[in-house]
């Protein structure tokens, strides 16, 4: 038996020859939608079979974004990988950041100065606010709402970014993390400057919440769209707002306790159907919790170092053995998992990007609907190819 | 009611769209490039070359150890050693840079090079608008055109270049100070011949030897 030949039988590569079927009135049509259209964000195809309006059948193609970071991963050093990383999910630069230090922070027994744990997580939590507007926006976008909730999610997502780049220097490539702590230290001027930005984060859901939850159009797209059953998506390993939509209450912060996540208080919210609208209402209210960790963390950082003294920037080679890292990306679980046999670079460099997986389920959430809706459906999985392609 | 959702919706754009004539706050988009917005202190582009004084080739910090080229993740460095010598800031005969290129079509601006030279020779520029209609050449940036003065990264960074300089001066104090105790010992040894030899006058140990580079990792 060749490798392409499998039980269930021969694997015919993902550029098979259109599958054309016949149903009772008449030819499936096959269409191919994306690589370049703007409902795939970015370079995505899915191979669709309709059967009139009615999605019979759907492949996910990926692949058009590969640039070998496993492989750039197996040949450069750990720190020179850091800012390889930031590519990955680039919405999301500093929470990638902080799943590899974590990773290589296991691998060589690292621990992590008290406010350097701080600065993580208001970093990741301000990430996880700016993602979750940007979805949304997207979302509404794929809807048809050209433009205006995207413009005013984007709005806000720009102060945070400037956040970003007054602190690490770049808006989206941060390059912020490093094994044992964080690059600079912030000021209290940019403290204050972040407070005043979280105290400004309610003012602007609200507003999002009135543009669109009870829009008549939305819920009569998205209500009941897609909807995707519990333990298909715990069979499948989706994670993130994707999964908690679902009703499954898991979300590593409170269930791996990585960081420090254990003293904050804030509650996991969770979706009841599993649909689109579901989906959209749990990443917003995830925005209220992550306002509710950033006012705990912005109030209690301590003074104190942000970097393990015993860190070194250059010849870093931790001892043999073998780490996962995960943490709890906006899209999901993002782990990272690192094999080291003693050398300067990794000898097996693994990432589990959460936007691959979540696509994983599209097309048992997409049969049966029209192919309007599975950009709909498609984009309230909310990934980011870099990420998927890697 | 059919339709208050859409309603609710709309009053909340038309609240957006007649309070950016009155709030100054709800107007965000500046008109580039006739409007800027001022760029944050730490913000990084490209990496430019530090030198001190009037001439640039002279007053290049950069001793070609070719560390930065050795950590830069996506090798957009190329560097090659002179064959003489010049001075550097405290007076040290130093290798220096004969060919230092930047390929920035390549650079990605992540500033492992500025966070590993041992010697702030390297910093990074704020310097956006780079566009040219040559591709090869344009975007290749050797030496000539990546030295940049002290007084310019002054000007960009303030407080970071208030630190470095900071650090180099008391690095230059050190080695002074340790040159005149040597002379002094030197002077003292003369005057005395019988009394032990003094320590023979050693290179401040905070300036690095010059075959770092070619060390292994």
């Amino acid at each position: 038996m060749s490798f392409t030949e499998t039980k269930a039988g021969k694997f015919e590569g993902w550029n098979r020859p259109p599958v054309i079927e016949t149903s009772d009135d008449g030819e499936l049509l096959e269409v191919s939608m994306g690589p370049h259209h703007p409902s795939t964000h970015g370079v995505f195809r899915m191979d669709v079979a309709l059967d009139g309006e009615r999605v019979v059948k759907l492949k996910p193609v990926f692949g058009y974004l590969h640039r070998n970071h496993e492989q750039i991963g197996q040949t450069a050093s750990y720190l020179q990988m850091m800012p390889y990383t930031d590519r990955l999910d680039y919405f999301c630069s500093l929470t990638n950041n902080w799943a590899y230090a974590l990773a290589v922070e296991k691998l060589a027994g690292q621990a992590v100065p008290e406010r350097a744990e701080y600065i993580r997580v208001i970093l990741a939590e301000l990430t996880r606010i700016q993602n979750h507007a940007a979805a949304v926006g997207f979302l509404a976008q794929d809807l048809g709402a050209s433009g205006t909730p995207l413009m005013y999610a984007f709005r806000e997502r720009e102060k945070i970014l400037d956040l970003f780049e007054s602190l690490t220097g770049s808006r989206m490539m941060c390059n912020y993390m490093r094994f044992g702590g964080c690059r600079v230290d912030v000021s209290e001027a940019w403290l204050n400057a972040a407070r005043k930005v979280v105290a400004g984060v309610p003012r602007f859901v609200d507003e999002l919440e009135a543009l669109l939850s009870s829009n008549e159009i939305l819920l009569a797209r998205c209500q009941g769209m897609g909807v995707l059953k519990p333990d298909l998506a715990v069979n499948a390993g989706v994670t993130g707002p994707m999964l908690r939509a679902t009703g499954v209450n898991y979300d590593l912060r409170k269930v791996d306790h990585y960081g420090i996540y254990d003293r904050f208080q804030f509650r996991v919210p969770l979706g009841e159907h599993g649909d689109v609208y579901d989906r959209y209402m749990v990443r917003i209210l995830e925005i209220h919790e992550s306002v509710k960790i950033l006012e705990q963390a912005l109030k209690e950082i301590p003074a104190g170092p942000i970097m393990d003294p015993k860190a070194k920037l250059r010849g870093f080679k931790p001892k043999p053995g073998e780490a996962y890292g995960r943490i709890e990306a906006p899209k999901g679980e993002l782990g990272f998992y690192l094999i080291s046999d003693g050398g300067t670079s990794p000898y097996r460099y693994r990432i589990r990007p959460p936007s691959l997986v979540n696509l994983t389920i599209l097309e048992d959430m997409c049969l049966g609907h029209n192919v309007a809706d599975v950009v709909v459906i498609f984009g309230s999985v909310d990934i980011v190819l870099g990420e998927v392609d890697r | 009611m059919l339709g208050e959702g859409l309603l609710k919706g709309l009053a909340e754009t038309a609240k957006n769209f007649a309070g950016s004539f009155v709030s100054k706050e709800r107007l965000i988009t500046v008109q580039y490039p006739e409007e800027r917005h001022p760029l944050p202190e730490a913000s990084r582009n490209f990496p430019f070359l530090v030198y001190d004084g009037a001439d640039w080739e002279a007053g290049l910090r950069c001793v070609a150890c070719q560390i930065c080229e050795k950590e830069c993740p996506p090798k957009c460095i190329y560097i090659e050693k002179s064959k003489d010598k010049k001075p550097d800031y405290v007076g040290k005969m130093q290798i220096y840079p004969a060919r230092f290129d930047i390929d920035i079509s390549v650079c990605m601006s992540c500033q492992i090079c500025v966070e590993v030279c041992p010697f702030e020779a390297i910093k990074m520029d704020t310097e956006f608008e780079l566009a040219t209609d040559d591709r090869f050449g344009g975007l290749l940036q050797d030496r000539k055109q990546l030295a940049k003065s002290n007084e310019y990264y002054h000007a960009i960074h303030p407080t970071e270049a208030s630190e470095v300089d900071a650090r180099l001066a008391e690095e230059k104090a050190k080695v002074e100070e340790k040159a005149r105790a040597a002379a002094a010992a030197a002077a003292a040894k003369a005057a005395a011949p019988a009394a032990p030899a003094a320590p023979a006058a050693t290179p401040s140990p905070a300036a690095p030897k010059e075959g770092e580079g070619s060390q292994p990792q």
